[in-house]
């Protein structure tokens, strides 16, 4: 009788281990795609500067078309991307016109000095701020994420549930590139 | 000696802050169980005593963080009137996925920085005009990370509940000294036994005393914490090290502070460490001790 009783509890026991482990997993697995929109937001709080942007330079740099058109495009690109892959492009395709933007806004000395510039300038330079925070974020809850999957005895239960790992979020191969400072030119 | 990482620092400031809640539990039953033992009183007074303590530190729950924005002259500040500091505030809020507290700024141009709240949805961090004047902006995240991280380990409600056990220690203290005074006075009354007695007699000194120690290592320790898990927020810990330099350094007293308040700034307003009985009643520990471990990690 005492035996029985005694595997009835480890049997309760396993049970609500697997409840318990089940229930924090999908929490881990939550919270890495609710970090992973909020990257999302901080990308359209970007793409929603430009517009203002856009105008502002293009109020004291009226012949530059070409760098105006690559922007605009990139940005349309960026609010209509979906999947991970498309939004990581759209994203580098819109900082690298966004640099070339500011490479023009260089000759225009009333431009740089203008308020508006500046304070634009200030806003893009945040967003870039909150994008790298919102990144370090999803980064934490992943790892906090796989490491519950990877741990022992969670990784005997993980497959059977189907959970799998996530990807950090990485920089890409332009940008962990050593950038060039070129004096010459 | 090892490198000590981050994630090392934030679960030995963990862990040690289980122990030193432990022994204060067992601290307050023996207490408890000694003195209802030479008194002879039954468990029913001591729950008296507890639900005491507990209702007079409900008040201090819901209100003292208004109550401390008061005394220290805060006023909350919108994003137009400091952008810089109130987007330190957002960002490091959204690498901690927290919501925002209120922020509020102190007219004193002494530096410094003080956190409050129950939980983070109901929170508060508050800096003084010269640390923003004073501190750059990587010192500055330091300090925001700092305070972000009492609220975000919920350090106000720990703070507040070894405050109640404190309360409860000395409240019995004095209550047991009241009683045994007018037992002592009517040989009939006397009901406790002999060696309780002498025990209790020793404890209500001594209690109160290593109950205020235990709160003051509770504190230091929550410090620590703060420290580390601001390195892992803002990834610089050189930033706070730097910027703990320039508080400490700063000569200037903070006019708002005074001892009630002094425990929750991000340095001690009221310098003094230098002799060991006021570094074991610290509520904060050395600041070289801060740095070195922060510069190790």
């Amino acid at each position: 009788m005492t035996i029985f009783l005694i595997f009835l509890g480890l049997v309760l026991l396993t049970i609500l281990f697997i409840w318990f482990l089940y229930n924090s997993l999908v929490t881990a697995k939550m919270r890495v795609k609710e970090s992973w929109s909020g990257i999302d937001v901080q990308l359209k709080r970007r793409a929603d500067l430009v517009p203002n942007l856009v105008e502002t330079i293009k109020a004291y740099a009226k012949h530059e078309k070409g760098v105006f058109e690559n922007v605009t495009k990139a940005r349309s690109a960026l609010v209509s991307a979906g999947a991970p892959e498309q939004l990581a492009q759209a994203n580098n395709q819109l900082t690298s016109a966004l640099k070339s933007l500011f490479a023009v806004a260089e000759a225009y000395p009333e431009l740089k000095a203008s308020e508006n510039f500046k304070s634009l300038q200030d806003e893009l330079s945040d967003t870039e701020s909150k994008i790298a925070y919102a990144r370090q974020f999803y980064n934490s809850n992943v790892l906090d994420y796989n490491t519950k999957i990877q741990i022992f005895p969670n990784f005997l239960l993980t497959n059977m549930f189907g959970f799998k790992q996530e990807e950090f979020f990485q920089a890409s191969g332009e940008e962990r590139e050593v950038v060039k400072v070129d004096f010459e030119k | 000696m090892e490198q000590t990482s981050v994630y090392n620092q934030i679960e030995s400031n963990k862990q040690r802050t289980y122990v030193i809640m432990t022994l204060f539990t067992v601290l307050v039953v023996g207490v408890v169980w000694v003195f209802s033992q030479a008194l002879g009183w039954g468990l029913e007074s001591i729950w008296i005593a507890v639900g005491f303590t507990l209702l007079m530190n409900l008040f201090s729950y819901y209100f003292s963080d208004s109550l401390v924005l008061g005394l220290s002259k805060a006023k909350q500040i919108k994003k137009e009137d400091h952008p810089t500091l109130f987007r330190t505030v957002e960002n490091l809020c959204i690498a901690s996925g927290m919501t925002m507290p209120k922020v509020y700024i102190i007219e004193d141009s002494a530096p410094n920085a003080f956190a409050t709240g129950r939980d983070p949805k109901h929170a508060s961090v508050a800096i003084t005009r010269g640390l923003l004047d004073k501190l750059n902006k990587l010192e500055l995240e330091g300090v925001i990370g700092h305070e972000l991280s009492h609220i975000r380990n919920y350090d106000t409600r720990l703070m507040i509940i070894v405050s109640v056990l404190v309360g409860l220690v000395a409240l019995l203290a004095d209550w047991f000294l009241r009683a045994s005074w007018y037992q002592s006075r009517s040989e009939e009354n006397r009901r406790g036994s002999g060696i309780y007695i002498i025990l209790a007699i020793i404890l209500s000194i001594l209690a109160p005393l290593i109950a205020q120690a235990i709160r003051a290592a509770v504190s230091r320790r929550r410090e620590f914490l703060a420290d580390a898990s601001s390195a892992l927020l803002t990834r610089y810990p050189d930033g706070l090290a730097d910027a703990l330099l320039k508080i400490s350094q700063d000569k200037e007293p903070l006019e708002v502070a005074n001892r009630a308040t002094a425990h929750l700034y991000i340095v001690n307003p009221l310098k003094d460490y230098t002799n060991w009985l006021n570094k074991l009643f610290s509520t904060h520990p050395p600041i070289e001790e801060r740095v070195k471990i922060l510069r190790a990690m």
